[in-house]
């Protein structure tokens, strides 16, 4: 089988919200639903300073441990001009995008995601895009109970433990989930190259 | 802080470019991505990893990727002339190539976004401040999904290009962003396409932080005079190469 070399990645530049903004498109499940989780969190940059100009994504399973394959019904209105896309329905799909605020926050309405096999940690893979970033950037957020998986978890545990507290978002009282995410610096964010 | 000259610039580029150079000749492998901490590019320099990604092998999630069909998006997204009541100005043009992953097997039924600046140069954001005129029948926002040939197509007016503040007098050269979608979210890759034969590619250092020759020239699209329609518009073609994926080939599920 032949093999092609593939295509260069190239930053997002800063001018991507109108092409890239997907209205509702944190909200992988309602806000405010009975299941829903509030996942939060800033990017940083090398000073600790937090980015304006970023964009993260989210990819998970169901709360069973599914990979969804529901279409992800995405609309623009027919009047197209500069209006953006929209997410339709309700149907899980198990994806989202957000801009980084001015405060550099990204947020997401969602489900804790399920282990996809047994005795594997439950994650939201993520990809991380920016202004002044070459390339896309792919990394994980765990859920903070995975430390019962810690010894059964391939990533998690070939990790030191601070390498891993890179990984693992923390809980609060109302369940919600908050994680920051690190491109440079002492606390960088491990990031992933597969294999 | 003042600005580094184009001169500067120019003089870390060939300075890395050729540090990349005599690495290869002395065995080193090809790197075909960009340079993720490429100084000359400023931005970069506090937003960029500083240790090795760590290499995993991907878990079921990663494996996949987001579902996507025909109804996720209108027939006029693709057609970036059509979203305004009248005709927008500049170099008329159609662009379109075939994604592919690194075995040559189409990528079907995925999401393609694109953005990119007028004909003038500028793009509609409130942030980009470049005086040049914003066109009211082109927003420059548009998207498509692939054929079963893994094709996508849009029409569409060149971009121009603009300048920015990395250094002093900095232009980018003319490109279009792409946000490519594979089967597996491993391969979710956001790049742009470039024009041939522009007079900018030595200054950028964008398009630069890709160290090896080879690896730029695969952003630049491929003028076709077969794809040029008579008293319409110029032809583009571009194809998009993913990474491999580790998963089990199979034909898409619930093609529309």
């Amino acid at each position: 089988m032949t093999t092609l070399q593939p295509t260069p990645g190239q930053t997002v530049g800063p001018f991507f919200h109108y092409g890239l903004e997907i209205e509702r498109g944190n909200e992988l499940v309602p806000p405010h639903t009975p299941d829903a989780v509030l996942l939060t969190g800033r990017v940083l940059d090398g000073n600790g300073d937090p980015l304006q100009d970023a964009l993260v994504e989210i990819w998970q399973t169901d709360a069973a441990g599914k990979v969804p394959r529901g279409r992800a019904m995405l609309r623009r209105p027919s009047y197209i001009g500069t209006h953006p896309v929209r997410r339709e329905g309700t149907e899980f799909t198990g994806f989202g995008r957000s801009a980084t605020t001015a405060e550099g926050e990204y947020s997401f309405w969602t489900v804790n995601p399920g282990a996809a096999a047994d005795g594997s940690a439950p994650f939201f893979a993520v990809a991380v895009f920016a202004r002044g970033l070459m390339n896309k950037l792919h990394t994980r957020i765990y859920l903070p109970e995975a430390s019962d998986a810690i010894a059964s978890d391939a990533l998690l545990s070939s990790l030191t433990d601070e390498e891993r507290a890179s990984l693992v978002a923390s809980r609060d009282e109302r369940g919600n989930l908050h994680h920051d995410i690190r491109l440079q610096g002492e606390k960088e964010t491990i990031f992933l190259a597969f294999n | 802080m003042s600005l580094s000259s184009q001169q500067e610039i120019t003089d870390e580029i060939r300075a890395r470019h050729a540090e990349y150079a005599a690495a290869i000749a002395a065995g080193a492998p090809e790197q075909t991505q960009p340079d993720i901490g490429f100084a000359p590019y400023r931005s970069s320099i506090l937003r960029h990893p500083t240790k090795n990604p760590k290499l995993v092998d991907p878990e079921t999630i990663e494996l996949f990727s987001p579902t996507y069909g025909q109804r996720d998006i209108a027939d006029v997204e693709s057609d970036l002339t059509i979203q305004h009541a009248g005709e927008p100005l500049g170099e008329r043009m159609v662009v379109t190539g075939r994604v592919l992953d690194g075995d040559g097997r189409p990528v079907r039924n995925q999401l393609i976004e694109v953005w990119q600046a007028n004909a003038a140069g500028r793009y509609i954001h409130q942030r980009d401040q470049h005086p040049a005129p914003l066109d009211p029948n082109f927003t420059g926002a548009g998207r498509c999904i692939t054929n079963d040939a893994g094709e996508y197509r849009f029409t569409t007016i060149k971009p121009g290009a603009y300048p920015w503040k990395n250094h002093h007098n900095a232009w980018r050269p003319a490109h279009i962003h792409f946000s490519i979608f594979g089967s597996a979210f491993t391969q979710r890759i956001v790049t742009q396409m470039y024009f041939p034969g522009d007079p900018l590619f030595p200054l950028d250092p964008i398009y630069n932080s890709i160290l090896d020759q080879k690896a730029r020239d695969r952003l630049i699209a491929t003028y076709d005079h077969d794809l040029t329609s008579p008293e319409w518009s110029l032809g583009y073609r571009w194809d998009i190469v993913l990474t491999g994926t580790q998963r089990t080939w199979s034909e898409p599920e619930g093609a529309e």
